[in-house]
């Protein structure tokens, strides 16, 4: 339709023509107007489970070399080796674009960090890790969502935003989001979208998806035109994550955009040829590392105002399989990146390689929803016993990870 | 007629099958449930007419590229595996677009899901469709266990889940060479294929069935017949394993075939395909009730597909409650081809379900597609459906008359609504793609 790669003005003037289905409240001046603060938050959710000994290893550990075997990472200074840290704790040379935000001041790693369960089925573990739980129940929502019905108060305004295919169950909820990906279906008819919005007015799922999809495409056409780089964002490789990252935030940076963002990466299960420096994951590093950089790009000075958190569903084995790969393991590495970030360390407590979880993972030692609750908090104002009971119910064992936002 | 026989045809058309064509609905409402339970009773028919190449030519294909590793003979092979990705699509959409038994080409994609290969991983696709027609297909009414062996012994199986790498730790090449087993394959084969993720296993069980199964592989260029199962004695893990409390004996290749025969007639696994079967023809979150009966009959029969596909068709609640599924695109595309007689070409086949993030074939993981409306139904996804519902429409030849094909559709189930929406549509493409996007139609 015209709506989606056309201006606002002719967006809204089809709406008008749309014999009453949409209602006052469906039109996007009224949904992007008046968006109660300037704070964004911006969830990864890197699925696979990420090794997190690989993307900052602690290199300093004493058996760091003997346990990882061959695919421990060259210490820095050696050519193609890591990038030091601290004295401890070096990157990947393939999350090299990153570095610059850990040297700013604006990027931070919680290691040894986990969700709180044990599982290690991929897939009931990013259900977990996506609605705040510890065990299954049933039909849930996303804790993600669940922020959102708090921050808006029954005020729609600040609507969350899904970036690349479906809503991820993280944003499924009460409250409504909006989506994106790249390189819609193009044109779609007028007269087609306004009979759709007539007979998909009684169908509970049709019908509010279809009028989310129409101010969301009229939305994000006018913020992003035509000419992003999102066309590469189609492909199935570590190199579609770029685009994805960088609509996101040029979107959420959007004066009148949504504020609050998830977004997807796979590619993460490295049970056969991982690598070292190079290889399979140091490929998916390397484009998850120009994602991060897109999208602190695109959002110029909102950048400021800015917190992304990315998580896996859990780490990876310490040793090496028999095909030079991993196997699931507990616990992983959080990244903390944004412009409202007290960054620049690796912060969490190393558990140290010589106890490790069930004789081969990782231990957890920091539960990534205390750092999602220190966000909530210490970005959005959430008081604790919100957080403990609404947003991750039956936790108020877990405090929120205290310094990690700038004062 | 009566209404209701009239309206289950509709029922039976969408859900059992894709989509009602031509005539198809006042000859289905003679006995809508015995039109299903029939397809299923009849042989399945073993392939399609055209020449597709068998796995083992594209799996042989693949082995020679890697050894060979000259750069022209690398674009020779990904061109190779363009062009029969297309003809295999072609064929798929053909097969149901001309069937005379539509819920057998169903029930065949629903089996190819539960046990996913994806060319999320490049080298799986060349010859993933073929896994469907040789692995699934023969068996989708026969008997489980027969299914999970061919599965999971066919080389795009063992090459996607790494087991073809395996390496038993005391296995004659593992001593050697200090290499050692790949947990995938164990563990997705209990969590998705077999007993589910509440299936009662633990972290112990998936380290026994890797271990019983090292040694299954892929034949290689100097075996025998490259490209087809092959185990390998000197990669097996030696020894007993205890697999849920059983003790396997050393047997080699055997071992792993009795597990699988366990496996199979496990209780849990009994209840993990009834309930993705009621899932996907009932409801996504399905009544208890349905899920124990199909896994009683399930358990009852030892697995027999062809009972347990009318378990679910016997169902009230498979009747009850029209249009309680949204389609995946997958669904929608294919029925939309059946209900408008065309099959597209194969790149605007491909192109529209890529967009639609639905590429056969290309799963993100080994769960498979998810079968729930909530994975499918985002703002953008519905703007898309509506899009590639109009670009469909004007590709089909004719165009047919959007209200005769609505009737021969969607018969008794067409709101007033909707036909009248297709009346005023402005030109007869605008109106099949009306239809075509219509809830009625995104539903099944």
């Amino acid at each position: 339709m015209a709506c989606c790669h056309s201006s606002r003005r002719q967006f809204l003037g089809l709406v008008a023509g749309g014999a009453g289905v949409f209602t006052l409240a469906s039109l996007p001046g009224a949904v992007f107007a008046a968006v109660p603060g300037d704070l964004r938050f911006v969830v990864v959710l890197l699925r696979g489970a990420l090794d997190g000994m690989a993307a900052v290893a602690p290199i300093g550990d004493p058996l760091y070399l003997e346990k990882r075997g061959a695919i421990a990472l060259k210490p820095p200074g050696d050519s193609g080796g890591t990038i030091a840290l601290d004295r401890f704790f070096a990157l990947h040379p393939a999350l090299g674009a990153v570095e610059p935000y850990y040297r700013s001041g604006e990027l931070l790693f919680v290691h040894a960090a986990g969700n709180g369960y044990h599982t290690r089925s991929h897939f009931d573990a990013q259900d977990l890790m996506e609605t705040g739980l510890t065990v299954k129940q049933g039909e849930s929502d996303g804790w993600l969502n669940r922020a959102i019905v708090v921050l808006q108060g029954g005020d729609k305004a600040r609507l969350g935003l899904a970036v690349g295919g479906a809503v991820p169950l993280i944003l499924r909820g009460k409250a409504q989001v909006a989506s994106w990906e790249p390189q819609g279906v193009g044109a779609i008819d007028n007269d087609l979208i306004a009979a759709l919005g007539r007979i998909y007015a009684r169908d509970p799922l049709l019908g509010p998806a279809l009028a989310e999809g129409i101010k969301a495409q009229a939305f994000s056409s006018s913020v992003l035109g035509d000419d992003t780089m999102a066309k590469g964002g189609m492909g199935f490789g570590p190199k579609a994550f770029a685009a994805l990252a960088q609509a996101a935030g040029k979107l959420i940076a959007a004066p009148r955009g949504p504020r609050i963002a998830a977004l997807d990466m796979g590619g993460w299960d490295t049970h056969v040829n991982q690598g070292a420096e190079t290889g399979r994951l140091a490929q998916n590093m390397e484009g998850f590392a120009a994602g991060l950089d897109a999208l602190a790009k695109a959002m110029g000075p909102a950048w400021h105002q800015t917190v992304v958190v990315a998580v896996t569903e859990f780490g990876r084995t310490v040793a090496v399989n028999g095909n030079n790969g991993t196997d699931h393991g507990t616990a992983s590495v959080v990244f903390v990146m944004g412009g409202a970030v007290k960054g620049g360390r690796v912060a969490g407590d190393w558990p140290g390689l010589a106890q490790l979880q069930d004789n081969r993972d990782l231990r957890m030692t920091t539960d990534a929803r205390a750092v999602m609750k220190a966000v909530l908090r210490d970005h959005f104002g959430l008081a604790r016993n919100v957080l403990d009971t609404k947003v991750f119910p039956d936790t108020a064992g877990i405090k929120p990870f205290d310094g990690l936002l700038r004062a | 007629m009566a209404a209701s026989a009239a309206f289950e045809a509709v029922v039976a058309a969408t859900r059992f099958g894709y989509a009602a064509r031509g005539d198809e609905l006042s000859a289905i409402a003679a006995d809508p449930r015995g039109w299903v339970t029939r397809q299923i009773d009849q042989p399945v028919q073993p392939a399609f007419p055209a020449a597709l190449p068998p796995s083992q030519r594209m799996v042989a294909a693949l082995l020679q590229m890697r050894r060979d590793k000259q750069p022209a003979d690398r674009k020779a092979f990904n061109d190779q595996v363009r062009d029969v990705y297309f003809a295999e699509l072609t064929a798929r959409t053909d097969a149901v677009v001309s069937s005379p038994t539509p819920a057998i080409e169903r029930l065949v994609h629903f089996w190819s899901n539960h046990f996913t290969v994806s060319g999320f991983r490049p080298f799986v696709r060349g010859f993933a469709f073929a896994f469907e027609r040789e692995a699934i297909r023969p068996h989708v009414t026969g008997r489980f266990v027969d299914m999970l062996l061919a599965a999971e012994r066919h080389p795009a199986m063992l090459l996607y889940l790494d087991n073809a790498l395996s390496i038993g730790p005391d296995s004659i090449v593992g001593q050697r060479r200090d290499k050692g087993i790949n947990e995938n394959f164990g563990r997705e084969m209990l969590e998705l294929h077999t007993l589910g993720v509440d299936g009662g296993y633990t972290q112990a069980d998936v380290i026994a069935l890797a271990r019983i199964l090292t040694g299954w592989s892929v034949a290689r260029l100097n075996d025998a017949e490259p490209g087809t199962f092959k185990f390998y004695p000197q990669i097996h893990e030696p020894g007993p394993k205890q697999l849920l409390g059983k003790v396997y004996a050393e047997a080699g290749e055997q071992e792993g075939i009795a597990a699988l025969r366990d496996l199979a007639n496990h209780p849990a696994t009994a209840h993990h395909i009834a309930f993705k079967l009621a899932q996907h023809f009932i409801a996504d979150a399905p009544p208890r009730a349905a899920v124990d009966q199909i896994a009683k009959v399930f358990r009852n029969t030892g697995g027999n597909l062809a009972a347990v596909s009318k378990a679910v068709v016997a169902l009230e609640a498979a009747w009850s409650k029209p249009f309680g599924k949204m389609r995946t695109p997958g669904d929608m595309v294919t029925a939309a081809c059946r209900a408008a007689n065309f099959t597209p070409p194969a790149p605007f086949l491909a192109g529209g379900l890529r967009t639609l993030n639905q590429m056969p074939f290309y799963a993100p993981s080994p769960a498979g597609w998810p079968d729930d409306a909530a994975s499918w139904v985002s703002p953008e996804a519905v703007l898309r459906r509506a899009g590639w519902c109009e670009t469909f429409a004007n590709r089909v030849p004719g165009p047919p008359d959007p209200i005769v094909l609505a009737g021969a559709t969607l018969g008794e189930a067409l709101p007033a609504d909707t036909l009248q929406a297709i009346q005023r549509a402005p030109s007869r493409r605008a109106g099949v793609a009306l239809l075509l996007a219509a809830p009625e139609f995104q539903r099944r």
